[in-house]
Parts: structure tokens; sequence; C-alpha cells
């Protein structure tokens, strides 16, 4: 359990966090310590464990099916990580209580960093890869926010995008790699992983897997050419830079490097991707740092550098340069953390980061400058001090590598040429704030030590800058044994932490650095000179451009497919799924499949016949919008009449009478609407909407001749079987409907009710006026309610009604049932709006349909819950009944009630979509008749 | 017969999908009947055109496949309140735009064919 606490109590501190800011800047500082604090008791007795190379594993079962379990993992390694994020973690929250002002939002930021250190401390003790990809993308997210803290500085936000921009883009690339991974071994456990190495290497997909997850580290670990984000970053606040940008968050491409070095590493495509890599960041880096003015960027190029050279050992791919890379990992996280908190305090104190104009500061604040000499220091890898420890291995391994003929001395030169840019930029950093002069026009004079308690966790960092210097086997040497074991995967090579290993080339390299460096620094005006003949790239100009020029490619694109033509969309959406149907069609070849054509008799022959022709005339003349009409429902009918010739008697019927509905509401609509269709397209686009029409329809024709061609087996013997004995009812398509699959049916007719009450609102005092003639110039009849008709439809009424009460009553077992039943009473009611108006049908109408609808629903559902009544599920399958055959009986009932429910929403949601758009003409006529006088 | 019923869906389908890429809305709603029309009797057939046997039991000796019956009785159905929806929706546009192209309202109304092809729209 001690693990995931780790992990989330950083989490809770950050919820609770705001509520502590109420109480100052000191109460939020204390509380927020108090998670970390708790995290270093909880991983303290596990170090047994650990210190002998063992590991502890914590699991839960999450999603089995697609291999994300809830498994934390502690070894080495990531008891090294740990530590680091933990202790450096609770020395910035004490800087960032002084660094702040009491104005600032403390609560947000108190929160935020809380938020990225449970998130980093779920990449270093994830077990399962997927778990640690989602606590990767934490980081960038919380990175993203935290560098735009002050996020009022139009420089802050871009800063935070581009970076969210680059290790967001690796986190998808990373994501790939694992997937990749995951799918060679079988699985996303670490250990699986890490024992399944050979197979990982040896599979055809190795390069891919390794490419993506590289990609993921490198853009992590601001790695030549993603470097650029880092110096961007450092908008942030300086407790973020010191804290995610130089100690923990840009190493964790490092930690992924170290932590799947038994899996991937060892290959030559390792050995040169990283190894090229780390040595043009080490370089360009170091180079870059020399020339920077600013405080910050100066240190941020320097992590740039740093970060290449930890990457370039673990690309060198021997187990000593390993150990190496993960010995300087510490000593970085310790000298650099405290650089970025003096640069804090000089900033804080002078009010800028200039180092043209802070200079002579030694004379102001000599507590602060020692503590900043000394980690410095470091930097350039002077004796005595832990940098200078990794950077002899460095040397060291640098001179071990087999590269063929002259390149064998590539490495060695970038490394001392490296080496010789960072005793001249720690010098830079040294001399130029410290002595060089006095300040000038610094804009808070004179500047002073900073309070006591802001200088204490810098002091902590050097301290352990100077002990691990000193006595590297004491005071770091078993916590590098067990990190080293756990990196390796099994045997460490054998290693000496002694300060001096005797007079050795190595050691002449770092002479060679460290006179070089002075030298350079020495000469500094020179170099600069020369570096400002170079136009200097603005990475954050060349990115900005980038995505502009990528918003511009996709708003263009956009354009091009959206542009607002709704007819233009229903073209490409047609086009584009006979694109996607015609692919698998003309694989077919064959359209008559193996049981072959059925003779045609003639009278089914010559009404398909007409059916076609009515269709094809219904095309032709649609610009007369009454003919067509006319000619649809023909067109109708005959549909209805192949249901009832194909063995569908239900179907027949319910076709039939919703093509009178249909009709009579196509002719309402058409009262209001032009009666033609004026020609308006050119003749071109008519010929090719012909084409694309043709297409589809032949097709249609094909596809369904394949079909009814192929032998087929249905599900439906089912269904047969138990309608009677399970639903009680021998319509089998009126059971399934109200019983076998009768959710499915409660889901239509809502979507019905839906539909009317939609027509409702979209018509509520929509005014609109009906032309006054029919478009050929004919008035409009004055004969409103012809006098045939209102007789005949009277006592139509009380019979239709019988009819449909009896169509109602036999559904269950012959061609009938709700549907059918609605919408005979529907015609029934709409022939009376027909024949007698409107208002008078509707004084006659005691209810509203909205409430008809409501009613229908009602039933229909406590029908379906009627059934949990008696235990079973809701609208309960036959199942249960044949175990049950009283409740069966009951059943029958329990159906009727629901197909109530389906009849009268039907007749609701038909009358009030008819009635609706009927009321439109009397008022808005009126309406607008008024408004023209 | 299966040839028969393929050419009559096929003969819905071209009208309904020719229809429907006219620029107005009401032949937009006859060709969208048309081709429920033409979807109806496709999803139908996937039962197989049968004669002559009602899947009502006791009525004959083998029956068709009720599944799809059903299936498409509901789409009836619902394809007349999604008929109507459009309808409503086109007679909403009328009022609104006093026009009935599918794009909605026209700038203008313009003398150039050439103009005239799609870009214009309500925006």
């Amino acid at each position: 359990m001690s693990l995931p606490l780790v992990v989330f109590l950083p989490f809770l501190g950050a919820i609770a966090a705001p509520l502590f800011a109420l109480g100052g800047r000191t109460a939020i500082a204390i509380a927020s310590s108090v998670p970390a604090l708790i995290a270093l008791a909880a991983l303290f007795p596990h170090w047994e464990t650990l210190a002998n190379g063992g590991t502890v594993l914590q699991s839960w079962e999450w999603l089995p099916a697609i291999g994300i379990s809830f498994s934390f993992r502690l070894d080495g390694l990531s008891l090294l990580f740990a530590l680091l994020i933990l202790i450096i973690g609770v020395l910035i929250i004490l800087y960032a209580r002084y660094y702040l002002k009491p104005a600032e939002n403390i609560g947000k930021f108190y929160a935020l960093l809380l938020c990225f250190k449970g998130s980093m401390l779920g990449i270093v003790l994830s077990s399962n890869l997927l778990l640690m990809m989602i606590f990767w993308e934490l980081t960038s997210l919380t990175s993203f926010l935290l560098i735009s803290f002050w996020n009022h500085k139009q420089d802050a936000r871009r800063g935070a995008r581009m970076a969210l921009a680059v290790t967001g883009g690796g986190g998808l690339a990373l994501l790939a790699g694992i997937l990749i991974i995951g799918n060679i071994v079988g699985s996303f456990e670490l250990d699986d992983v890490l024992a399944a190495g050979d197979v990982i290497k040896a599979h055809a997909m190795y390069p891919v897997a390794l490419t993506l997850v590289l990609l993921g580290a490198f853009t992590k670990s601001a790695q030549f050419p993603f470097h650029f984000w880092l110096p961007h970053a450092m908008q942030a606040p300086t407790p973020v830079s010191a804290y995610l940008h130089s100690a923990t968050m840009v190493k964790a491409g490092i930690f992924l490097m170290a932590r799947l070095y038994p899996a991937l590493a060892g290959t030559e495509q390792w050995f040169y991707m990283v190894s090229f890599t780390g040595m043009a960041t080490l370089l360009i880096g170091a180079y870059v740092a020399m020339f920077k003015h600013d405080l910050k960027g100066l240190l941020a190029h320097s992590t740039v550098s740093h970060l290449g050279l930890i990457t370039l050992l673990f690309g060198m791919g021997t187990e000593l340069a390993a150990v190496a890379a993960v010995f300087h990992v510490i000593n970085h996280a310790t000298f650099k953390a405290s650089l970025f908190m003096a640069a804090g305090i000089i900033d804080h104190e002078t009010g800028t980061r200039d180092m043209r104009r802070i200079n002579g500061l030694w004379r102001y604040m000599p507590h602060t400058a020692t503590l900043a000499m000394v980690a410095a220091s470091s930097m350039a890898g002077v004796p005595l001090l832990n940098g200078f420890l990794s950077k002899e291995m460095f040397f060291a391994e640098s001179l071990q590598l087999n590269l063929p003929g002259i390149w064998a001395w590539l490495p060695p030169i970038v490394a001392t040429l490296a080496g010789i840019f960072a005793v001249a930029y720690s010098a830079r950093f040294i001399h130029d704030v410290f002595f060089n002069g006095k300040p000038v026009n610094l804009p808070i004079y004179p500047p002073h030590e900073p309070p006591r308690y802001m200088k204490i966790p810098v002091e902590i960092l050097v301290f352990a800058c100077i002990m691990v210097g000193m006595f590297p086997a004491v005071s770091v040497g078993p916590l590098l044994y067990a990190a080293a074991h756990a990196t390796l995967g099994g045997e460490v090579p054998d290693y000496q932490l002694a300060v001096i290993h005797g007079f050795n080339l190595p050691l002449i390299m770092s002479f060679a650095a460290f006179f070089g460096g002075l030298i350079m620094y020495s000469q500094r005006q020179k170099f600069f000179d020369f570096h400002a003949r170079f136009k200097e790239i603005d990475e954050k100009a060349v990115f900005e451009a980038i995505v502009l020029r990528i918003v511009d490619l996709a708003n263009g694109f956009t354009a091009r497919i959206e542009n607002g033509s709704l007819q233009r969309y229903g073209m490409l959406l047609v086009v584009s799924v006979l694109a996607v149907a015609a692919m698998p069609l003309l694989d077919l070849g064959i359209f008559i499949g193996e049981t072959g054509l059925s003779p045609v008799d003639w009278p089914t022959a010559i009404a398909a016949g007409v059916l076609i022709i009515c269709a094809l005339l219904t095309a032709a003349v649609h610009r007369q919008r009454f003919y067509a009409l006319v000619v649809l429902s023909v067109v109708g009918l005959i549909v209805a009449l192949a249901f009832a010739r194909f063995s569908a008697p239900d179907l027949a019927m319910t076709q039939l009478s919703v093509e009178v509905v249909t009709i009579v509401l196509l002719m309402l609509a058409l009262y209001y609407m032009p009666g033609w269709t004026p020609v308006e397209t050119p003749l071109k686009r008519r010929f090719r909407d012909i084409a694309i029409a043709g297409i589809a329809g032949i097709g249609m024709t094909l596809v369904t001749l394949a079909m009814l061609t192929q032998p087929f087996s249905s599900i439906s013997d089912f269904f047969l079987e138990n309608s009677k004995p399970g639903g009680g009812g021998t319509n089998v398509v009126n059971v399934i409907l109200v019983d076998f699959r009768g959710f499915d049916t409660l889901g239509e007719i809502t979507v019905l009710a839906i539909a009317a009450l939609g027509i409702y609102a979209l018509l509520k005092n929509t005014p609109l006026t009906p032309p006054p003639s029919d478009g050929e110039g004919h008035a409009w009849s004055r004969d409103a309610y012809p006098l045939m008709l209102r007789l005949i439809a009277r006592p139509l009424l009380p019979l239709s009604l019988m009819v449909s009460a009896f169509i109602f009553l036999r559904g269950h077992n012959l061609p009938g049932g709700g549907f059918i039943a609605g919408l005979i009473t529907s015609i029934a009611l709409i022939l009376q709006y027909i024949a007698s108006g409107l208002n008078w049908t509707q004084d006659r109408i005691p209810f509203k349909y909205h409430n008809v609808i409501g009613l229908g629903l009602l039933f229909a559902t406590i029908a379906g819950a009627a059934s949990l009544a008696f235990g079973y599920p809701f609208l309960t399958s036959t199942f249960g009944y044949i175990t049950w055959p009283v409740v069966g009986k009951f059943e029958v009932a329990s159906a009727l009630v629901f197909d109530l429910g389906v009849y009268l929403t039907v007749i609701g949601a038909t009358l009030l979509a008819l009635v609706t758009i009927g009321r439109i003409s009397p008022h808005s006529a009126i309406k607008s008749k008024r408004e023209g006088a | 017969m299966e040839l028969v019923y393929a050419l009559v869906i096929g003969a819905l389908t071209a009208s309904g999908v020719y229809l429907l890429l006219r620029a107005r809305t009401f032949p937009v709603v006859v060709g969208l009947t048309l081709l429920s029309y033409g979807v109806n009797l496709f999803l139908f057939s996937t039962g197989r055109l049968a004669t002559g046997k009602q899947p009502i039991i006791g009525t004959a000796e083998s029956y068709a496949d009720p599944l799809p019956q059903a299936l498409v009785l509901t789409a009836i159905v619902i394809g007349f309140a999604m008929t109507a929806f459009v309808v409503v929706m086109s007679l909403r546009n009328l009022a609104d735009n006093e026009d009935d192209h599918v794009d909605g309202k026209q700038p203008y109304k313009s003398p150039a064919p050439e103009q005239e092809d799609e870009e214009v729209t309500g925006k």
C-alpha cells in the first residue's frame, strides 16, 4: 500500500493546498511539505531490500483486458529518482515560500507543484508502462500550467505552449512505442518487459519501437533538435525552473532510457541514435550557454548540455558509462537546482537577470555569492566537488568508445571541448555576476542578502555537492550502487568512487578543460564578436511560424471541404459513401450467388415496372411539386403491396397507413411552399448528379442482387419457436416488437415523441404566410371544407375507431398491433381536420396531444417496470416465462399495456406534428396582414 | 424475382439520390422519402423473399424471417417522424430566410449561373 500512497498523497495535498493558502505563505508551505515527508517515511522501510538489488512490487488489477494494471514497483533506480523528487521538492517548497509575493495566487502555485510532484513520482514508481504513460502526460500538462503561471505575460504563454507541443508530441510517439513493445512482449508490466530484452531486440519492429520511445525521451529531456523548448520554459517562476526544468521533469526522458536500458540498449541503432544525439546536445548546449546574457538562459542551455552528456553516457552502451550516467543525474540535480535558486535570489534582489547589468554582487551578498560560486565550480567540474567526479568518469568512458579509425578521436575531443565551454560559462557565471566591476543601472539598488530561510535550500544542496565531492563512497555509494544495479538489471561492474584515480588521461582532459575554459573566458570578447557575426535563430519565431503554417493549411483545407453549402456536403457525403462501398463491391466480381434467381410472375413484374417508372418519374417531374407528390404516392402504395406480396402483412398495413399520413404531411407543407422548383442548377451539375445517382442505383441493385442470391441463416428460429410459448402470441413480428425487443421499441417511440415535440418547438411562433396562389396564378379555392366530405367523414370516425381497436387487440396474434392501430386512429382524426377544419375539430377534442404522447410513454414504461416488481429485469424477455407459466400468462396483459403505450405515442406524435403544421396559417397570416396594414 | 426486386431498389435509390442533391428543400424531402422506401425494401429483403409464409404461427408450414420485418416496421414509423421533422425544418427555413434553398439565405439572386455554383451560402 505504501507505493500508491507515495504517488497519490501529493494529489490529495494539491486539493487541500488552496485551503491552506488562506492561512498565508508559511501555512501553505508547511502543509505542502507534509506529503513529501510522509512519502519519505513510507519509502524508508524498503531500503533494506533495495540496497541488495531487490525490488518491491505492489499491484492491483485495473483493466486486465487491455493490459493496464494499477501496479507500482520500487527498485534502486526508482528510489534514486523518488528521493530526488521528494527532497528537492521540499527544498523548492521552502524556497518558493520566500520567492513568491504574498499577492500572488500561491494556492494555485502549490497545488500545481504538488500535482506535478505526484505525476513525477507516478512515472518513476509505475510498474505498468501504460500507467506510467498516464503520469508522463500529466507531467507535460502540469509543466505547461506551471510555465504559464504568470499567464499575463505573452512570453510565458508562448513558452508554455511550445513546451506542451514538443513534450506532448513526444508523448504520443512514446505511447506508440510502448504499445509496440507491449505487443511484442505480450505484457506492459516492467518485469516482463525487462526480462524480454532479447526478444524485443530481435523483433522486426524493434527499430520502430526504439525510435518512437527515444522520440519521447528526447523531447522530454530537451535533446537536440528538440532542445529549444527548454530555454523558453524559463519564463516560469524560478522555483519551477529549478525543480521541473533542471532537477526532475527533464530527467524523465533520462529516467526512461535508464529504465528500459536492459530491454532496449546494446544494439547498434541504440548506440548511434542515443550517443550522437547526446553528443550534439552536449556541444550545442554548452556553446550557446556561453553567449547568453540572461542568467537563467545560461543555466537553461547548460542544463541542455548536461542532459546531452547523460544521454551520451547512456548511448555509449558500456556498463560503466551507465553507472556514470546515473551518478551524473544525482550531481547535476544538486548543483543545477542550487544554481537556479541562487539565480532566483539574484533576480529577486536586483530585479533583473541580465548579466551585463549584474556585476560585483560579492560586495552586497557575500553569503549567496559563496554558495553560488561553489555550485558553479561543481558545474565546471572543479575537483573536490561532485561535478568533477562524474565528469571524470565521463572523460574516461569517452576514451573507451570503439569507433572505427579516426572517428575514435571524436568522443574525447567533443567531451573536452564541451568541458572547456562548461568551464567558460561557469567562470562567466561567477566572475560576471559577483565581480567584474560595479552593478549597472539595477532596478533594485542596493541589493542585499535575501531572507535567511530562502538560502537554506541552497545551503543544503551545496553541502550535498561538497559531501559527495569529498566522500563519495560514504555519502552516495550505497544509493548509487542500488540504482546502477537496477538500471543494468543485474551485475554492476567494478567502479571506484574515489576523488583522484591517479594521474591518467581523464585527469589531463580535466585540466585541459579547466585551463582552456579559463583562457576562453578571459578572451571572451573575441568569441562574443565572432558569435555576433551569425544571425541568431529565434526558435520561438520559427516554431510559431510552423504552427501558424499548419493552422493555415488546416484552415484552407477546411474552407475547401466546408464551404457552408449543404448541397455540396450532401454530394460529398454520397460520393464518399459510394467510394467506400465500391471497393468491396468491385472485389466481388460475380453478382449472382449460389442460390440463383427464382421465376417471376406477371403481376409482380408489372407492379415492379410501374414502381420503377413512377420512381424515375418522381425525379423527372420534381419541379412541378404537386405532380411529383402524386407520383410519389403511387410508389409508396406499391411498396406496401410489395410487403404484402412477400409475406409481411404487418409491414404492408404499416406502410399503407404511413403513406397516407406522409402524403397529407407533404400536401400541408406544399401549401406554404412555392408550388414549383425554379431551374437554378447549371446543366453541368445536373448531369453530374445524374451520374452520381445512376452509380448509386446500379450499386444498390448489384448489392441487393448479390445478397438475395446468397444462402443465409437467421437467428429468427429462436423467435419463431418461442413466440407462442414464451411471448404468448402467434404474430411473431408483434411479439418481437413488444416483447423480445421491447426495449428497442421503447427507444423508438421515444424518438417519435422527441421528433413531434421538436416539430412543435421549431414551429412555435413562426410566422409563415402561404403564397396567395398556387404558383401558376390560380387563386386558392374559397370552398374550404367541402360538404360531401364533411358529411361522409363524421360517421366514418366511430367506424374507423372501431377498426383500429380491433386491429390493436388482435395484434398479438394476427397482423396488427399498436403501431398500425395508432396510425389508423390518426388517419381517422386527420380526416376530421381535413373535412371540417382545424378549429372545429380542435374544439371537439378534449385533450392535448402532448399529454397523449406523455401518457403513451408512461404506459410503455410502466408495462416494462411491472416486470421489475416480479423480480425480472426491465421489459423481461421470454426466457423467464417458460419456467414460470403462471407469470407467463400475466405477460399477455403486460405486453398489451406496452402496446397501448405504443398506440398512444403514435397517435400523439402524428397528430401533434400535423396539427402544428396546419395551425401555422391562420395566426401568422392574420398577423402578417396586420403588420402589412 | 431477385433481379426485379433489385432493380426496384436501384430505381428508388437513383431517384432518391438525385433528388437529395437538389438545391431546394422540397425535392430533398421527396428524395429522402424515396430513399427510405429503397432502404426499407432492402432491409426487409435481408430476410429473403418469401411467398405465402407470413410469420404468424399456425398459418403456414414454414415462415419468413420475422426479424427484418419487425426492424422495418419501426423503421417505417421512424422514417415518417424523420420526414415530418425535415419538412418542418424546411418550413422554418422558409420562414426565417424567405427562401427554400437548402443552403439557407441566398445573399443575392444571381444572374450568372457560374457564380451560383455551390459557393453561394447562407453565411
